[in-house]
């Protein structure tokens, strides 16, 4: 497994050698050491590959991510995951801000807390939170699943489009046009299997509760003038 | 003795003018703003208010058609490892699919291909058919990230982070439902039919430090091949330049309050940023104050109509400039031809410009296949490159008579203004004399 020091060895080089990664590939697995908070870590893979990153990382870490498996052991900056398209991402300890921004696709797990605009203008990705999250999570996200086994900040779901969110703990206040929604047993099975997909073992879907959107903001209509 | 009031003229008030009433009672009829696209429609100090001065016993011309003048301007020098070249310095401005038609963006990547230059995607992301018809294609990096993703990152030839246009600086995208079609909404994650509001801040960086890493992350994606631009509107145009080169542009794009958009509101249009001409100069101080001019190269646009508004931008500084709405004029909007139907929309030609409700005449603000179906995008991009064409030659003839073999090579020596507020906004001298206001002169 080639193993990338990051105090000694230049980020370009490792981010290059898992662009360059050939179809039919075996040598797949990558580690990283030291990462020390570097930006931009494992951004761009487009190949099935796993990364060991041993330590916390800073902004963007998994970027775009299209295929690979990035695992976290420390926390990491904000924007984890930004835009990933197919994948898993797990982080060990916390998030930082836009965690999974405007993310289409793939996994994105965090261990820890997220910070807040967790999952923000997200278009399709699943993420599941073990601990808490900010305030602003989901603010105008359009498609995929925010899962949060803690609890949720003020204004969860502002201006939400199709998203759904299952908080397990308290929501502090919902953002514009988000509201409870009933968890029939389709959202029950479904979060069954996004929780089992993300490991999770000590959490039932039935003590979750859905928030999604009220629909009354998709045209424009000056009685909803004041819901902003 | 009685008194007899001779009869006098109507008078109408020059605060309360038609258009102020009007809008009045409109308001007062709906309860909500009018949404329209393009520019502003207000007169603004423009390119209109400078000169060239020519040549003169101190500065002689260049022979018209025997000497060169060249026209190539190479963008993203700077970090890029694969810099674009173009063959003039007129690109076509960020337009989406979704605001246009299918077929006027083909036209508009036809007619740029034709001439040497760049288009650019809009806020929807990238089309098959107009990464197939875009020889040079530029991919805007927008807030509201509808349609990004790596692979079309990498199939670009350069890469626009939008922070702001002209036509609203510091406000989000607009498209109404009636242009989300099936296909635009795909493309966008969003419910079909829906009012589409895009974010205004990018959601996952805020500020010049943050912009730094979201660049540098971004190059790491392309492996530092592609250009990356960094577009504002006109509001603070010398920290703007200074803080996008400071985060690492390579191009920094600027577009004044004439610059148009598919549609946002009114009010908005007409009342935030700052003309074109005002914005040049100290944009130029800025490149200059950090020694980054013609290292970070600068694209104006707003309002850019003619080779003459070209050459003057380039004059103040700029390395090339783009457009938009003179573009669309070109490929056949707002023509007379159609005008019998903008009557039925209330309207007449060259003044259409409810572009968001998806019912242009001329099938190029539209989703509507039927409509949309009578821009020919192969004639309409004969006509974009033929326009284009016509705006070189134009500059290169103002180029040659003040002498330079390059339109870069023409500078702020070779202008005068004709008015005051233009003196003081391009920093160049009144005619006839050399004052330029708040610089001294007399």
């Amino acid at each position: 497994m080639p193993v990338f020091d990051l105090s000694v060895t230049p980020l370009r080089e490792f981010n290059q050698a898992l662009h360059d990664i050939k179809d039919g590939a075996n040598d797949t697995a990558f580690e990283v050491v030291n990462p020390r908070g570097h930006h931009s870590v494992a951004v761009g893979i487009d190949a099935p590959v796993s990364v060991e990153v041993k330590g916390s990382v800073g902004y963007y870490c998994a970027g775009m991510n299209d295929g690979g498996t990035v695992t976290v052991h420390g926390s990491a900056g904000p924007g984890v995951a930004e835009n990933m398209m197919s994948g898993t991402v797990v982080i060990e300890g916390d998030a930082s801000q836009y965690a999974g921004a405007t993310g289409r696709g793939g996994l994105l797990v965090i261990k820890g807390n997220a910070a807040s605009r967790c999952g923000i203008s997200m278009k399709g990705i699943d993420i599941v939170v073990h601990g808490s999250i900010g305030h602003m999570s989901a603010f105008m996200a359009q498609s995929g699943n925010l899962v949060v086994l803690g609890d949720a900040g003020d204004a969860l779901g502002d201006s939400l489009y199709e998203a759904r969110l299952f908080v397990r703990g308290s929501v502090k206040s919902l953002g514009a046009d988000c509201i409870e929604k009933e968890m029939r047993p389709e959202h029950i099975e479904a979060l069954g299997a996004l929780l089992e997909k993300a490991g999770v073992s000590d959490a039932k879907p039935e003590d979750f509760k859905r928030y999604g959107s009220a629909r009354t903001l998709y045209t424009f209509n000056i009685d909803n003038a004041d819901a902003y | 003795m009685s008194y007899h009031n001779p009869p006098t003229p109507p008078r109408k008030s020059a605060t309360f003018d038609d258009a102020t009433m009007a809008e009045i009672r409109r308001a007062a009829a709906t309860g909500i703003y009018d949404i329209r696209g393009g520019g502003t429609k207000r007169k603004v100090p423009h390119f209109d208010d400078l000169l060239f001065l020519g040549a003169s016993i101190s500065r002689y011309p260049l022979e018209g058609y025997r000497e060169r003048c060249d026209t190539s301007v190479t963008l993203g020098t700077r970090f890029a490892r694969k810099p674009i070249k173009l063959k003039i310095p007129v690109t076509i401005a960020g337009m989406s699919f979704g605001a246009l038609s299918g077929n006027a963006k083909e036209a508009l990547g036809r007619g740029a291909t034709l001439s040497g230059t760049s288009t650019t995607t809009g806020d929807g992301g990238m089309t098959d058919e107009e990464r197939g018809h875009s020889q040079t294609l530029v991919y805007q990096y927008l807030p509201s990230r509808y349609g990004m993703n790596p692979r079309d990152l990498r199939r670009a030839d350069a890469i626009e982070v939008v922070v702001g246009q002209g036509a609203k600086p510091g406000g989000g995208g607009m498209l109404l439902g009636q242009k989300i079609s099936p296909r635009v909404a795909k493309m966008r994650n969003l419910p079909e039919g829906i009012d589409q509001r895009s974010a205004c801040r990018h959601p996952d960086w805020t500020g010049p430090d943050d912009l730094e890493i979201k660049i540098n992350e971004l190059r790491e994606i392309t492996d530092w091949e592609k250009p990356i631009y960094v577009k504002v509107g006109g509001a603070r145009p010398y920290y703007d330049t200074a803080l996008a080169v400071k985060a690492g542009a390579d191009v920094v794009v600027l577009d004044g309050m004439q610059g148009g958009t598919a549609a946002t509101q009114d009010v908005f249009i007409e009342n935030v940023g700052m003309p074109t001409l005002a914005c040049i100069r100290p944009a130029v101080q800025a490149l200059q104050d950090l020694g980054m001019h013609r290292k970070v190269q600068l694209i104006i646009s707003g309002g850019i109509r003619s080779g003459a508004d070209v050459a003057k931008a380039l004059a103040l500084g700029a390395d090339a400039v783009a457009i938009g709405t003179a573009a669309l004029v070109a490929i056949g909007d707002n023509d007379p031809r159609w005008e019998e139907e903008y009557r039925k929309l209330g309207t007449t030609a060259g003044a259409y410009d409810d572009w968001h409700e998806g019912r242009d005449p001329a099938g190029i603000t539209t989703q509507d296949p039927e409509l949309a179906s009578r821009l020919d995008p192969v004639i309409a991009g004969r006509r974009l490159a033929n326009y284009l064409k016509v705006m070189t030659l134009e500059a290169q003839t103002i180029a040659r008579a003040c002498g330079k073999n390059h339109l870069h090579n023409l500078e702020p020596e070779d202008l005068c203004a004709l008015t005051i507020e233009a003196s003081a906004m391009a920093q160049v001298p009144l005619a006839g004399t050399s004052w330029v206001p708040g610089k001294g002169g007399f």
